[in-house]
C-alpha cells in the first residue's frame, strides 16, 4: 500500500537497545526498530509482550531504563542518561499519539481539542488551526461535530477526532496505542478505514495492533514481540505468513482460531 | 426600655447588614482568594517529587489542621507583637483565615488534581505541552469541577467562621450584634437576627454553589 520501500531511504527513526524493567519484572529486553520514512510499521504480540511499553517510549511517555532513540537530522535521545524534559520534547516534536483511550480533552469541543496543540504549543494563528482542523475533520466525516463535546460522541467518532488531533500537529510520524482496542466491534471498520487511507497517502506510522488482518493489508513491516525481546520481524508475507518462530506460529494460531 | 422588641430588631437590622457587608463578606472573599492561592501552592507542593518540598507542605496541612482557628489568630494578633510583629485586626484576621484556609482546600485541591485520569496529562504531553500549560489547560479545569462542592463547603464555614474575627476587634457582622445587644440587653432577638442574617448569606452561596456546578457539568454526560 505505501509506496514508499523502507530499504530505499534513510530511516526516519531509530531505535537501538531498549531495556526497561517495572521493579523485578523486566518488560523489555534490548529492543531494536527501525522505521523508514512513509512506513507502516506494526507492532504485535501477546499482552504483556512490551509492545506498548516500545510505542509509549518513541513518545517520552514511558521511560526506557537505557537504549536511545534517535530520529533523523535530531540528537539521539539516550535513556539512560535520564532525559530531560527538552529532550524529551524532541521526540515529541516529531511524533504525535493516538491512545487506545482516546484521551481527548472532555472539557473542550471538538474543534478546541483539534486545535489545543496547534495554537498553544505550535503557537499558531487561531484562524489558521481552526481552516485546517475543519478540513481534517471533514476527511474523517466529522465536520457537523465540531462543536460537539467528546462525550456526545461514539468511541469511533472520538477515536477519529484524536487521530485529527495527532494529524493537527504535523508530526513526522504517527504513533497508534492500540486504536480499536476499546471500540464496539462495528466502531471498528471506520477507525481502521482512515489509518489505511493514512497510510496509503504515504505518513510513516508505528502501530501497536491485534488486528492481524488489517496489519497484514496495511503494515511494510511487521515486528513480533514476545516477553520483552522481538522474536521475528519482517514483511508481513513473512512474519504473518510463513513465520519461521514456533512462538509466532502459537501466537497466529491462537489468534486465529477463535 | 419603652420600646418593643420588633423595634429593636428593625432598628439594628442595617447596622448588622452594614457588619455583613462591610466586614463578614469582605473579609470572607479577602481570605479565600488569597487561601486558594496558599492552597493550590500548598497542593502542587505535596504532589511534588521531591520529598523536602512534599514534606513542607504536608507539615503546613498538618499544623493548620491540627489547631484551632481561635488559636491561630491569637497567635497572630496578640502573639506576633511580643516578638515585634504588630499587625491591625484587619490584616491579622485575613492572614490567619487565608492560612487555615488554604490547608484545609490544599487537600481537597489535591484529591481533584488527582481523580484526573493519567491520560489527561500524557494527552498534554503528547501535543507537547509544558507540565505548567497541561495543568493549567487541561488538568485544573477538569479538577475544579471535583472540587466545586468541597471547596463550597469550606467557603461557606469561612463565612461563619469569621464571627471569630469579633474577638480580635474586627468589627465585622457579629462585633455589632455583640455591641447591640449589650446595650439593648435583648441577647436572645439581636443574636438569633445575627443567625438569620448569616443563614441568608449561606442560603444564597448554596444558590450560586449549584448554578456553578451546573455549569461546570456542561462537558459531562448525565
Amino acid at each position: 500500500m505505501s509506496p514508499t520501500d523502507p530499504g530505499a531511504s534513510a530511516p526516519l527513526l531509530t531505535v537501538r537497545g531498549l531495556r526497561k524493567s517495572f521493579g523485578t519484572n523486566e518488560v523489555l529486553k534490548s529492543i531494536d526498530v527501525t522505521v523508514g520514512r512513509g512506513q507502516v510499521v506494526a507492532l504485535i504480540g501477546p499482552s504483556g509482550s512490551g509492545k506498548t511499553t516500545v510505542l509509549r517510549s518513541l513518545n517520552g511517555l514511558e521511560i526506557p531504563d537505557s537504549g536511545t532513540a534517535s530520529f533523523d537530522g535530531y540528537a539521539p535521545v539516550d535513556f539512560a542518561a535520564k532525559p530531560s524534559r527538552k529532550q524529551l520534547d524532541s521526540l515529541r516534536d516529531r511524533s504525535a499519539m493516538v491512545f487506545q483511550q482516546f484521551n481527548l480533552f472532555p472539557h473542550r469541543t471538538v474543534l478546541q481539542n483539534i486545535i489545543e496543540g496547534p495554537v498553544q504549543v505550535q503557537k499558531r494563528s487561531v484562524s489558521d488551526a481552526t481552516a485546517e482542523a475543519l478540513v481534517l475533520l471533514d476527511r474523517v466525516g466529522l465536520a457537523d461535530k465540531r462543536d460537539a463535546y467528546p462525550f456526545e460522541l461514539s468511541g469511533g467518532q472520538q477515536q477519529r477526532v484524536g487521530i485529527v488531533r495527532a494529524l493537527a500537529l504535523k508530526p513526522d510520524l504517527l504513533l497508534f496505542d492500540e486504536p480499536t482496542s476499546s471500540l464496539d466491534p462495528e466502531l471498528v471498520g471506520d477507525v481502521l478505514e482512515v489509518i489505511r487511507e493514512l497510510a496509503a497517502e504515504g505518513w510513516t506510522m508505528v502501530l501497536v495492533t491485534h488486528e492481524l488482518q488489517f496489519a497484514s493489508h496495511v503494515a511494510d513491516h511487521v515486528v513480533f514481540m514476545d516477553g520483552g525481546v522481538v522474536v521475528e520481524s519482517g514483511p508481513p508475507s513473512e512474519v504473518l505468513v510463513n513465520p519461521k518462530h514456533d512462538r509466532t506460529k502459537q501466537f497466529l494460531h491462537r489468534l486465529l482460531d477463535r | 426600655m419603652s420600646e418593643s422588641i420588633w423595634d429593636l430588631l428593625v432598628r439594628s437590622f442595617w447596622p448588622l447588614v452594614r457588619g455583613a457587608l462591610l466586614g463578614t463578606i469582605p473579609l470572607t472573599l479577602a481570605s479565600f482568594a488569597l487561601g486558594m492561592v496558599i492552597a493550590l501552592a500548598i497542593a502542587l507542593m505535596r504532589l511534588s517529587k521531591i520529598r523536602v518540598v512534599s514534606a513542607i507542605a504536608r507539615v503546613y496541612v498538618s499544623i493548620v489542621r491540627g489547631t484551632p482557628l481561635l488559636v491561630q489568630l491569637f497567635v497572630i494578633f496578640y502573639g506576633l507583637p511580643s516578638i515585634g510583629v504588630i499587625l491591625d485586626p484587619w490584616p491579622s484576621a485575613i492572614i490567619a483565615f487565608s492560612i487555615n484556609v488554604g490547608g484545609y482546600a490544599a487537600e481537597i485541591i489535591r484529591a481533584a488534581i488527582l481523580s484526573v485520569p493519567k491520560g489527561q496529562w500524557e494527552a498534554g504531553y503528547t501535543i507537547r505541552m509544558s507540565t505548567a500549560t497541561t495543568l493549567r489547560r487541561i488538568i485544573l479545569p477538569q479538577a475544579a469541577r471535583v472540587s466545586v462542592p468541597p471547596l463550597s463547603n469550606t467557603f461557606i464555614s469561612l463565612v461563619k467562621d469569621t464571627s471569630l474575627a469579633s474577638v480580635i476587634l474586627v468589627t465585622e457582622m457579629f462585633r455589632q450584634a455583640q455591641e447591640i445587644a449589650a446595650f439593648s440587653r435583648e441577647f436572645m432577638a439581636v443574636y438569633i437576627e445575627a443567625a438569620a442574617i448569616y443563614w441568608v448569606i449561606c442560603l444564597v452561596l448554596s444558590a450560586a454553589q449549584s448554578r456553578l456546578e451546573t455549569r461546570l457539568d456542561r462537558y459531562v454526560a448525565h
